[in-house]
């Protein structure tokens, strides 16, 4: 076992017993800490595997913007029975069996991809390079901006929809007249 | 070395969890979660792919990115719906969210 | 000796493997053992004799503004004052509030010092002596910020406490605006040096530094900063006579010190990236030849920078928290937006029709100043004007 294995092991188990307590836990602050280490996690094996840019972006947005929105809405929306009512709805008992058929339906798809069984070769181009080439790649013509700009105009109807939603009702006539 | 799938059947357990959490829970701040969770799965198995099958090309590490934005929008206006559903409401409990049942 | 003084570091890092190798480690276990080695270093010594250093320069500065003398009883000029305070928070009663989530409650310091020594890991104090030169170091600076902010809402939400809450409320909307124009302005350096390093961005700065290419990138960082960090005039965070120390109302002992430690070791630590990103690192008079000089001249530019924050803070008053939104929304962002344009354009344009860069670049954020100026102006008269109407309507006819 090399240092990577056992790193990519700890992270692995780590990240997974953390997703499973975000679906476990009753309290949901809990539940959204534990959301926050499954994204450190998330954020480790891009480390790994040599996305240094995808990590740092993955902790800048996920874990500083939207865990701490996940997080607000929870203490936001707070109910006065959070204790006593079950957290799982009535077909819990449908859907555990479904995700447990669904992931093993992956591994036998996944087990056929040519590949699946290949080692990492190493980079040709430096890590330097790579941020250099994703720039570039994201505003060249024969590249990808055009889903760079769809995406920045999803951005804009997202922030103006999510305030235009949230903003408080407006105050009705008696209220504006007294 | 760490052969591709060991990433890929970590990512499948991921989601699998995601899912789980997005079917099984009542509260849909708890359903939300579950759906970053099958997002982040998601990204884990799209860098995999393209570290491990196809360095050269930017397109792996692109889609990841726009998979961060959407994932950034769906969070805003769902919990702004959220929000705007428990001050009319006041329950977030997703089965009580029934009025345009049949 | 002339080794030792040329390439200090590197002689250490030689001497170090070749007694371990010697004693019969492999080269990779001793190249780790000096990291962790300069790990512990960095952040049990320094860290630690900077904060006990950083709370005593405060006092006294702080005193000496306010025409009084600060202290000077314990030790030669009250040196040995912040060791006192250590002692005594150290020994004092340990409370958790009763309801409170025991471990959220106690892992809030431990997160926010966490966020806090985590920055250090890219700065590059000399030549060749810097924690990680990763590739995307300004865009990490910005990420380990963040984590800042989530272990603050941990702190009030755990001390079960509404004010707390209401504390740590107000101050995340804070801390998370302020990253819009701080991340706007970061990219400037970014366009100027080519590269997210900090080690390639200080290596840029050796002919002409970039707070004269930039001033107002420099501007709008610092400002910035100064709120991400909570430091006067962005007081709100910890404003004692207003909502009795917002989230930290809870937290006594060392778990307190934790946190007042953490905030004036962020205020030392954007003094220093400040220096690093527009002030030129290391960068002076013989830093190439000798690197022991670039970590003096890295250290003298950051003592400068923490001066004048700390001259800041003890000048101007608290600004109110919808001054704070305006501040922000309606003047940073636009203006480090126009500050990206302005300086995308007058770089490429300097380098096609062939002026000199600098002149260029200071031409165009002369000119953005000069219309943020003609238009702050025109919309504080007719603030006035408008205020002036109420009053004659009120008071007059």
């Amino acid at each position: 076992m090399t240092v990577v294995q056992i790193i990519f092991v700890i992270t692995a188990i780590v990240t997974f017993l953390a997703a499973i307590m975000v679906v476990a836990s009753p309290n949901l602050i809990h539940a959204a800490l534990w959301l926050v280490l499954t994204l450190a996690g998330v954020a480790v094996l891009f480390l790994l595997l040599e996305a240094a840019f995808l990590a740092v972006v993955q902790v800048a947005i996920y874990i500083g913007a939207i865990a701490i929105l996940v997080i607000f809405a929870v203490m936001l929306t707070r109910q006065v029975s959070t204790g006593l009512a079950s957290q799982v709805n009535r077909t819990w008992w449908l859907a555990a069996p479904a995700a447990v058929i669904l992931f093993a339906g992956l591994i036998v798809l996944f087990s056929q991809v040519a590949g699946f069984q290949a080692v990492a070769e190493p980079l040709v181009k430096e890590p330097a390079t790579l941020v250099v080439d994703l720039g570039r790649a994201l505003v060249d013509a024969q590249g990808y901006v055009l889903p760079f700009e769809v995406a920045s105009v999803l951005l804009l109807a997202a922030m103006i929809g999510a305030i235009v939603i949230a903003l408080p009702p407006a105050p009705t006539v008696e209220e504006k007249g007294a | 070395m760490i052969p591709l799938s060991w990433y890929l059947v970590l990512a499948a357990a991921i989601f699998c969890v995601g899912l789980y959490g997005a079917l099984a829970r009542r509260n849909a701040v708890a359903i939300l979660m579950g759906i970053e969770l099958m997002l982040n799965a998601v990204n884990i198995n799209l860098i995999a792919f393209w570290r491990y099958l196809n360095p050269g090309s930017m397109g792996g590490q692109v889609f990841a990115i726009i998979v961060f934005a959407v994932a950034a929008s769906e969070a805003a206006v769902g919990l702004a719906l959220i929000i705007s559903i428990y001050r009319r409401r006041s329950t977030v409990a997703a089965d009580d969210l029934n009025l345009l049942k049949w | 000796m002339d080794v030792f003084f040329r390439d200090p570091f590197g002689w250490v890092s030689r001497t170090w493997n070749d007694l371990l190798t010697g004693l019969g480690l492999s080269s990779e276990l001793a190249t780790l053992l000096l990291q962790l080695v300069g790990a512990v270093v960095l952040t049990g010594i320094v860290l630690t004799l900077s904060g006990v250093f950083l709370t005593w320069l405060d006092r006294k500065l702080s005193a000496r503004i306010q025409d009084r003398l600060g202290p000077n009883r314990v030790g030669p000029y009250g040196l040995l004052q912040s060791v006192a305070d250590a002692i005594k928070l150290v020994t004092k009663e340990d409370i958790t509030p009763d309801g409170a989530d025991k471990v959220v409650y106690n892992l809030a310091p431990l997160l926010a010092i966490m966020s806090v020594a985590g920055l250090w890991a890219v700065v590059p104090f000399a030549p060749q002596l810097i924690g990680t030169d990763l590739n995307v170091g300004l865009l990490y600076l910005v990420s380990i910020g963040s984590i800042g902010t989530l272990s603050i809402i941990m702190a009030g939400w755990a001390s079960n406490n509404k004010y707390a809450l209401l504390g740590a409320f107000r101050t995340v909307a804070q801390l998370v605006s302020y990253e819009v124009p701080m991340v706007l302005a970061l990219i400037i350096p970014t366009m100027l040096a080519g590269s997210m390093g900090m080690g390639d961005i200080v290596a840029r700065q050796r002919d002409v530094w970039f707070i004269v290419l930039a001033p107002l990138a420099g501007l709008v960082f610092f400002i910035s900063s100064l709120a991400e960090v909570g430091r006067t005039p962005f007081d709100l965070m910890e404003a004692e006579s207003e909502i009795v120390a917002g989230f930290n109302i809870e937290y006594s002992g060392m778990k307190f010190g934790m946190f007042y430690v953490a905030e004036f070791l962020h205020a030392f630590t954007i003094s220093a990236l400040t220096a690093t990103i527009f002030l030129g690192g290391w960068q002076g008079p013989g830093a190439a030849a000798f690197p022991l000089l670039g970590l003096v001249y890295f250290l003298i530019k950051t003592a400068t920078v923490y001066f004048i924050l700390t001259l800041i803070r003890f000048t101007l008053p608290r600004i109110r928290i919808d001054q704070m939104n305006d501040l922000n929304w309606k003047f940073l962002t636009p203006l480090a937006l126009a500050a990206v344009i302005v300086t995308a354009v007058a770089d490429k344009a300097a380098l096609e029709v062939g002026w000199s860069r600098t002149g260029a670049l200071l031409a165009a954020n002369g000119a953005v100043l000069l219309v943020t100026v003609l238009l702050l102006g025109r919309h504080a008269r007719s603030l006035r004007r408008r205020l002036e109407a109420r009053v004659v309507r009120a008071t007059g006819s």
